[in-house]
């Protein structure tokens, strides 16, 4: 790939307006597949969940999960959509070796919920509506691993794996509306979007939305038009972006080189594209020439979909508390100002405190770990604050031990150190390291009287009443006693010796 | 032992019941007669004659237990190649799925085998149901055993075929524009459209699943009802599948009493096209239902003669997709699979040499009717016409009980005759596809044999959706009544083989 200088992001932004639209793939957490009753449990030798219909063996008929469509209607319900009085399936055609039928059994111009939105606060505070276009029901296709070859893709491969247990488990297609208006703040709205979307869908307990696990896939399709100009610009989608920063990454990308492309006088052609997750660009896939004429015809197999109106009102009444009102509430518990709970929320910091209170820690305790230590390391390695290797319960007895004035902030910082290091427990790190606060006047006397002999002019100005002088004391022996000690006691300790 | 293949499915099942004969020496029978005959008619595809002796076995073994035995048990049955069969090749008269072992039963065959049906093994049929000839078969024609020389209908030839030979006393076949009917009107045999969702699709190969629909068919009108009986009902593997009670056929098929029914004979069945002596013998029938104590008048369906070009968008467009599946990714054929060529490839030449023309003809054609573009003008118009197409059929039921009309507007014709013209192939089900496009029931039985060609004539009977009774209770008494004036069933009169 040649290598092009892309026009500088504010720039772009400075001629364009971008235009977005977000299509989020959901697999759901239902026990068995869309179709048919065969397992969904991930992680099994491939091709063990399987049986004549997810296989599309000769003769072989769908039948549809109810749960499948409750969890849709659910979902629609949170993203305040309508929901289709009258729907159906549709097949969408085309060959591939990973579909066994060789067409999707999807929706079409019938989706289940359509018309809604969903508002999602950017890093700020801000409020951006997203307007959802539908939700619709269909199945996952089984999953191909090309072997050989140098892009992993199909083309130029030795040969491809094909595993069918992923055929058929049911998938939820969430469509926004073009996203417009966000100007700068496009690929922002974009990352905030998905974020939003995965709480909520796990909030409703239809999926863990994992996006590393393929739980959760986002397609991102990204135009500009020169600003004040009402049409719409030829789109890009770039497909499978696999993670929220991956999805901030993309759009803010493809907003450049389109800007480049379109500042050199070239055309952007309408085209699949690919992200790339090491240098943080894309490279197109299939272009326009090849794309598929899907013949999209409503399933002969199935019967139409008639949710009634008693059961969606149902399912409406039974709805979880939804993530905005739920962290509304949080913030007024924790007592936090706007800004303080923005940057729990930044951080991802809300279900590891919760967790962390659950196990017995005070609110602002478990803030000040996750939002502290623990969130600079996930900054650093680039990881999920929920992925670190510390548990909830960890955090807690850390706290705990600190209130019992076993560990001072220092060595409790070293504790969680040594938890993060693989070296055990809590206590065991303590026990391993040495880490125990020394309050025994026997052990820190004779530090105090080191202190005290090679600092005589500090001790001077303590005996004279000048006692706010008595920190530097107190610091040499934390010196000395290399943070162990109880800095507390060491003060009380000074003051009685020169009888201030 | 030779009147055994002349039984009926009653009989043998009353006489194996009684402890008459052995459901073995029923099998055997039936299965020395495919030995002695098959070679010629080309019915069956497949012999399954170590399944049909373990399964007469068993039936025989429950009776010696004094375990109760169902009205079928120990009837050997012919069975078209388009249902699955564990453990047995299923082609669908197609190379595409030649060597393919399907590792589950249809319901269809699982519910036969629940009833103690012997399934002797599997007929032979038009590929994927395209066809009234089978013609269209990648294993060779099958005869019509009123003349070798002539076309047993399709696509369920093998099934028609089968019973007109005394290979079998029941056999079962796929109706989606005709294929059992037609074949039973050409052959002299009695075959059964049931109510759409009334049988079960799991297992059937699909051809057009909108329109595809097992049903019975037989040698006398009370054998299909009881096949009927067997195989119909609700099945959850099946979406369409109706959940609701399998309307007393069995019943219906003995009363013999037409006295009062309102029968319709429909006007646009008739005309240019029709066989004179086809039409002589349909209007004989009508003068018979008279007879027998039926009010019979003409009804008007207008959009009848819009359904042949409806059906040949819908059914191809539906194939089109139904048939994506034959990739040579995971059964049956692989052409090309040789190392140098892509999965694309070898999917592309495996489709090349694996389907016949007939099949790429309506993958070609569904194809494009689907498209984006045409699918309106072509898919969307079709169902419209689909639409009207039920209309009349509603108003017409609104008048009377059943219509009536001749099934096929010619008798068997030559192999080869039409093979050329896939336009006059497709006039064969001209009467017998408006049914389908409705989802309604219909039956053809046999009355009389056309006098220029001495070959069956078929009279086609037609009841609203969930009526199929009604097919029984005409079927039933036209067959009595005929047999009465003949002095012996149609079939009879066909020439030894």
């Amino acid at each position: 790939m040649s290598v092009i200088s892309l026009v500088s992001y504010e720039d772009a932004l400075a001629s364009y307006d971008p235009v977005m639209g977000l299509e989020v793939h959901v697999e759901l957490g239902t026990r068995t597949k869309m179709f048919c009753g065969c397992s969904t449990e991930l992680g099994a030798e491939p091709n063990t969940q399987t049986c004549p219909t997810c296989l599309g063996l000769p003769g072989s008929l769908p039948v549809v999960n109810r749960i499948g469509v409750e969890s849709a209607i659910r979902i629609g319900l949170a993203l305040n959509c309508e929901i289709a009085e009258w729907c159906r399936f549709a097949r969408k055609n085309y060959f591939y070796p990973d579909m066994p039928k060789n067409f999707q059994t999807s929706q079409y111009d019938e989706p289940i919920a359509f018309n809604g939105y969903l508002d999602v606060q950017l890093e700020d505070g801000e409020v951006f509506r997203v307007e959802i276009e539908r939700a619709h029901m269909e199945e996952d296709t089984g999953k191909s691993t090309h072997v050989g070859g140098a892009t992993g893709r199909i083309h130029g491969a030795e040969y491809s794996l094909l595993d069918y247990n992923r055929a058929g488990i049911p998938l939820i297609e969430i469509v926004t509306k073009p996203i417009v208006g966000a100007g700068a703040r496009a690929p922002e709205v974009a990352k905030a979007y998905v974020t939003e979307l995965r709480e909520l869908i796990r909030t409703l307990g239809v999926s863990e939305a994992r996006m590393d696990k393929g739980q959760m896939r986002c397609d991102v399709n990204l135009s500009l038009r020169p600003i004040g100009r009402e049409k719409f610009g030829t789109r890009s989608e770039t497909k499978n972006v696999n993670s929220l920063r991956s999805v901030e990454r993309a759009a803010r990308f493809e907003i450049q080189r389109h800007a480049t492309v379109l500042a050199d006088g070239g055309t952007i052609v309408q085209e699949t594209r690919h992200f790339h997750e090491d240098n943080g660009t894309t490279t197109s896939g299939r272009i326009k020439e090849e794309a598929e004429d899907y013949r999209y015809f409503p399933e002969p197999d199935l019967v139409p979909i008639a949710p009634s109106r008693e059961w969606v009102e149902e399912l409406r009444a039974a709805l979880p508390e939804l993530p905005r009102v739920r962290r509304a509430r949080l913030q007024a518990e924790w007592g936090l100002s706007d800004k303080d709970m923005q940057a729990v929320l930044n951080a991802g910091a809300v279900e590891p405190i919760l967790e962390t209170v659950a196990a017995g820690a005070p609110a602002d305790q478990a803030r000040k770990w996750w939002l502290g230590e623990l969130a600079r390391r996930a900054n650093e390695t680039g990881t999920e604050l929920a992925d670190q290797p510390i548990t909830p319960a960890q955090v807690a007895r850390v706290c705990a031990l600190v209130a019992e004035g076993k560990l001072n902030d220092k060595l409790a910082r070293q504790v969680i150190e040594g938890v993060l290091a693989g070296e055990g427990e809590p206590d065991e790190v303590v026990e391993k390291r040495g880490l125990a606060v020394v309050s025994d006047d026997s052990a820190l006397g004779a530090a105090v009287d080191q202190a005290i002999a090679d600092n005589p002019d500090v001790a001077a100005k303590i005996r004279d009443g000048k006692v706010q002088a008595v920190g530097a004391l107190v610091g040499a022996v934390m010196k000395a006693t290399r943070g162990q000690a109880d800095a507390a006691r060491v003060k009380d300790l000074i003051l009685e010796r020169l009888g201030a | 032992m030779t009147e055994l293949i002349k039984y009926t499915a009653a009989q043998t099942a009353a006489a194996v019941a009684a402890g008459e004969v052995s459901a073995v020496e029923v099998a055997q029978a039936h299965l020395d007669r495919i030995e002695a005959v098959d070679k010629k008619v080309n019915a069956f595809l497949h012999v399954d004659t170590e399944g049909a002796l373990k399964a007469a076995r068993a039936v025989d073994d429950r009776r010696a237990r004094g375990e109760e035995l169902g009205p079928l048990a120990g009837v050997p049955l012919a069975l078209k190649d388009v249902f699955t069969t564990e453990g047995v090749p299923t082609t669908c008269g197609s190379k595409i799925l030649e060597g393919w072992i399907p590792p589950y039963d249809a319901t269809l065959t699982a519910r036969l085998k629940d009833a103690g049906v012997v399934i002797l093994g599997k007929t032979n049929m038009d590929e994927f149901a395209m066809g009234s000839s089978t013609e269209n078969s990648a294993y060779g024609p099958t005869g019509n055993p009123w003349d070798l020389a002539r076309i047993p209908g399709g696509s369920g030839g093998g099934s028609a075929a089968a019973l007109a030979a005394y290979e079998a006393p029941l056999a079962i076949g796929t109706d989606t524009g005709g294929s059992i009917r037609q074949p039973g009107a050409v052959t002299g045999t009695v075959g059964v459209k049931p109510t759409y969702g009334s049988v079960s699709r799991f297992g059937l190969v699909a051809f057009s699943s909108s329109l595809d629909q097992g049903g019975p068919c037989a040698r006398t009108v009370l054998d299909a009802a009881l096949l009927h009986e067997a195989i119909a009902g609700h099945d959850p593997l099946d979406s369409t599948s109706i959940d609701a009670p399998v309307p007393a056929v069995v019943e219906a098929a003995r009363m013999r009493d037409i006295r009062g029914m309102r029968i319709g004979v429909v006007k646009e069945f008739a005309g240019e096209g029709y066989q004179a002596g086809v039409m002589q013998r349909f209007n004989e029938s009508v003068e018979l239902l008279r007879e027998l104590g039926a009010e019979v008048v003409e009804v008007s369906c207008p959009s009848f003669t819009l359904a042949l070009p409806a059906y040949y968008l819908i059914a191809p467009s539906e194939a089109s997709s139904n048939l994506a599946r034959f990739d040579a990714m995971r059964y049956g054929l692989r052409v090309g699979d040789d190392g140098s060529r892509s999965a694309e490839e070898v999917t592309a030449l495996t489709r090349e040499a694996g389907f016949g023309p007939e099949v790429k003809r309506r993958i070609m054609l569904g194809t494009y009717a689907l498209s984006s573009g045409y699918y309106d003008a072509y898919y969307g118009s079709a169902q419209k016409v689909r639409t009207l197409i039920s209309r009349d059929f509603d108003a017409a039921f609104a008048g009377v009980d059943v219509l009536v009309s001749p099934t096929t507007p010619t008798t068997a014709f030559p192999i080869g005759e039409r093979a050329d013209d896939p336009m006059a192939m497709y006039l064969a089900d001209l009467c017998t596809i408006p049914s389908n496009l409705a989802g309604n029931a219909a039956m053809s039985l046999p009355c009389g044999l056309a006098p220029e060609d001495n070959l069956p004539v078929g009279l086609q009977i037609i009841a609203p959706a969930m009526a199929d009774d009604r097919l029984y209770r005409v079927g039933g008494a036209v067959e009595a009544a005929l047999n009465e004036k003949w002095g012996h069933p149609l079939l009879e009169e066909a020439p030894a083989l």
